[in-house]
């Protein structure tokens, strides 16, 4: 179990109400909070071992590879992978246009198709619009249900020609909270085309549930600092070492190369072949530190806290009057991700007057318009929870909605 | 008045509430346009009726939050009869209001004027202007010859960069 009381103090901006009421941060899935351990990390870089990395011989110099090296090795071993397979990028958005460069727009050809599905964020669909249209490929859609799971079933079939030879699908969706079987998935992929290649976005799974990426055998994994608890400005492509090896350059420059002679360049080995340039150091050892203050409170107990709190959130929600809750049903099905809607009140409206409470929800598409349509909704409200969520968070928001529901009512027609 | 009452004053609620001139058709329409804000999801139908150089008649239809349709409620009723050069000032003016510039023309504005205060909340901006801007585009659609005309705002809501 967590000690909420005593993680919220780990947290500065949560001792920051608004209009002397506590701060309720129920927006965790758009960016975490920084806890302090990571502003210590990035402070000891800034304050005390300053220096570019992967260059001097000095002392600081080392000390700084090391720090931004061990932010690597510890996002690797938070996610089960191979150190050498993780690429670090400005954010997840950054690592799927990687995969969408390197490896789609360069090994993909007319007549190969990309498998996708609806409920995808604009940034793990349309970097691969954009190389299907490049390089004249088929994009296919996996459709969901009614309770906003993928349709598996639908999926065997889009696939059964075994011409889909790239997957891009969400782990967490961050409007439903539909948690996905990518396992399942990427298995009925390759069961159609074995090389097809799988790639998940993980932005809004890695911060909520243990993710151990040898079992899920996927081949690419896109995850993003800040909503784990780390710093703004750093993300990470996690892909097997031979994927990144096939892959071509997306940015060059320093650092990238291992020999240049004025006719030509020789690619760095990987990961450093997919790093260009200064790289992002005190936003790494941030990372490092976020992820291992994730790993001390334990990710078991982080999806437990998640579960069980979820739960209270969906009950309370949907008992409430002219409430819409979309999404699964069940927790065991989701993550901390609760979007719905509410009967005669827009989602801006309700976003300003929970807002004027120091709620802090997100109100829109969510980067999802595809899925909104598939909603039938132009914009919904989202709660999201994380490690220093708790059941009085509950009150808040629901005190907040009815009093929204009361100042935007509606005259009721008379029959 | 908090910053919220100050937001949603019993004048624009009034206006969400009892929208004025919200239908899904006008008779006689001259132009027809859709304007959309994608960040909000907002969406809505502005149609005109322009005669002998006047503003006759304007409808507007859609969903969006109360700042986007009380907004474009005060405004049809501020515009209504007016000469359609008349009305392009109007609107100009009530762009400039937003962007935290004093109107000069408080009557003209009349309730619309009650909006003043949104120019404080940057992110509702586009929502006010919504209705206004798609009401400049029903009119210059119509001064082009055209009928109807479909536009997409991403930007802080006013486009002038058109
Ligand atoms: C599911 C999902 N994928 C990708 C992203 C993009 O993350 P970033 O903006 O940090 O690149 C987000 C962030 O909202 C997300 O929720």
């Amino acid at each position: 179990m967590l000690d909420v009381a005593a993680l919220r103090r780990e947290f500065p901006t949560l001792q920051h109400g608004v209009g002397g009421r506590r701060l309720v941060y129920l927006d965790a899935a758009a960016s975490a909070q920084t806890p302090r351990v990571v502003l210590d990390a990035m402070e000891r870089y800034y304050g005390a071992g300053r220096s570019n990395v992967h260059r001097g011989v000095y002392p600081l110099a080392e000390a700084a590879t090391a720090g931004y090296e061990g932010g690597r090795a510890a996002l690797a071993r938070f996610l089960g992978a191979d150190p050498r397979g993780v690429v670090l990028t400005k954010n997840a958005t950054e690592a799927c246009n990687l995969v969408a460069y390197g490896h789609v727009r360069r090994h993909l050809r007319p007549g190969d198709a990309i498998l996708s599905t609806v409920m995808e964020h604009h940034a793990n669909m349309v970097p691969f619009w954009h190389a299907a249209e490049a390089n004249g490929l088929e994009l296919r859609h996996v459709p969901i249900t009614e309770d906003g799971r993928l349709d598996l079933g639908a999926a065997r079939e889009l696939v059964a020609d075994g011409r889909v030879r790239f997957a891009a699908v969400t782990h967490v969706s961050n409007v439903l909270g539909t948690i996905n079987p990518v396992a399942e998935l990427a298995a009925l992929v390759r069961a159609a085309r074995p090389d097809a290649v799988v790639h998940v976005d993980g932005a809004q799974a890695a911060p909520h549930i243990p993710v151990d990426l040898a079992a899920l055998d996927v081949d690419s994994y896109a995850v993003t600092g800040h909503k784990l608890c780390g710093p703004t400005g750093i993300g990470a492509l996690v892909a097997r070492p031979e994927l990144l090896e096939g892959m071509e350059p997306f940015l060059t420059g320093g650092e990238m190369i291992r020999d240049v002679t004025l006719e030509g360049a020789t690619w760095n080995d990987v990961p450093h072949r997919f790093e260009a340039g200064t790289p992002p150091i005190a936003e790494a050892i941030g990372l490092g530190a976020a992820v291992g203050f994730l790993e001390d409170l334990g990710m078991d107990a982080v999806r437990a806290h998640e579960v069980e709190l979820g739960a209270v959130f969906l009950s309370g929600l949907r008992d409430a009057p002219g409430i819409e809750v979309h999404g699964p049903e069940d927790m065991a099905d989701r993550g901390a991700a609760i979007s719905f809607t509410v009967e005669g009140v827009h989602p801006h409206d309700i976003g300003a007057v929970l807002g004027d409470r120091g709620v802090c929800v997100r109100v829109g598409h969510h980067c999802c318009k595809p899925l909104m349509r598939e909603l039938g909704a132009t914009a919904t409200v989202r709660a999201s929870l994380h490690v220093h969520n708790d059941v009085d968070d509950l009150e808040p928001l629901l005190e907040g909605i009815a009093a929204a529901r009361a100042m935007f009512a509606r005259p009721a027609v008379s029959a | 008045m908090s910053e919220l009452e100050q937001l949603y004053q019993e004048l624009i609620l009034d206006h969400y509430r009892s929208p004025r001139n919200r239908a899904p058709g006008l008779r006689g329409e001259d132009a027809h346009v859709h304007h959309s804000n994608p960040l909000c999801g907002d969406e809505m139908d502005l149609r005109v009726r322009i005669r002998d150089g006047r503003l006759d008649g304007v409808a507007f239809d859609g969903e969006g939050c109360s700042i986007s349709q009380a907004s474009a409620s005060a405004m049809t009723e501020a515009v209504t009869g007016r000469p359609v050069e008349d009305v392009l000032g109007l609107v100009e003016e009530f762009r400039r209001m937003m962007h935290g510039e004093d109107p000069a023309r408080d009557d003209d504005l009349s309730d619309a004027l009650a909006f003043r205060g949104v120019a404080r909340f940057p992110v509702r901006v586009k929502c006010a202007l919504l209705g206004w801007m798609a009401l400049r585009d029903a009119i210059e659609t119509f001064q082009r010859g055209a009928g109807t005309h479909a536009v997409t705002h991403d930007d802080g809501g006013d486009d002038d960069d058109r």
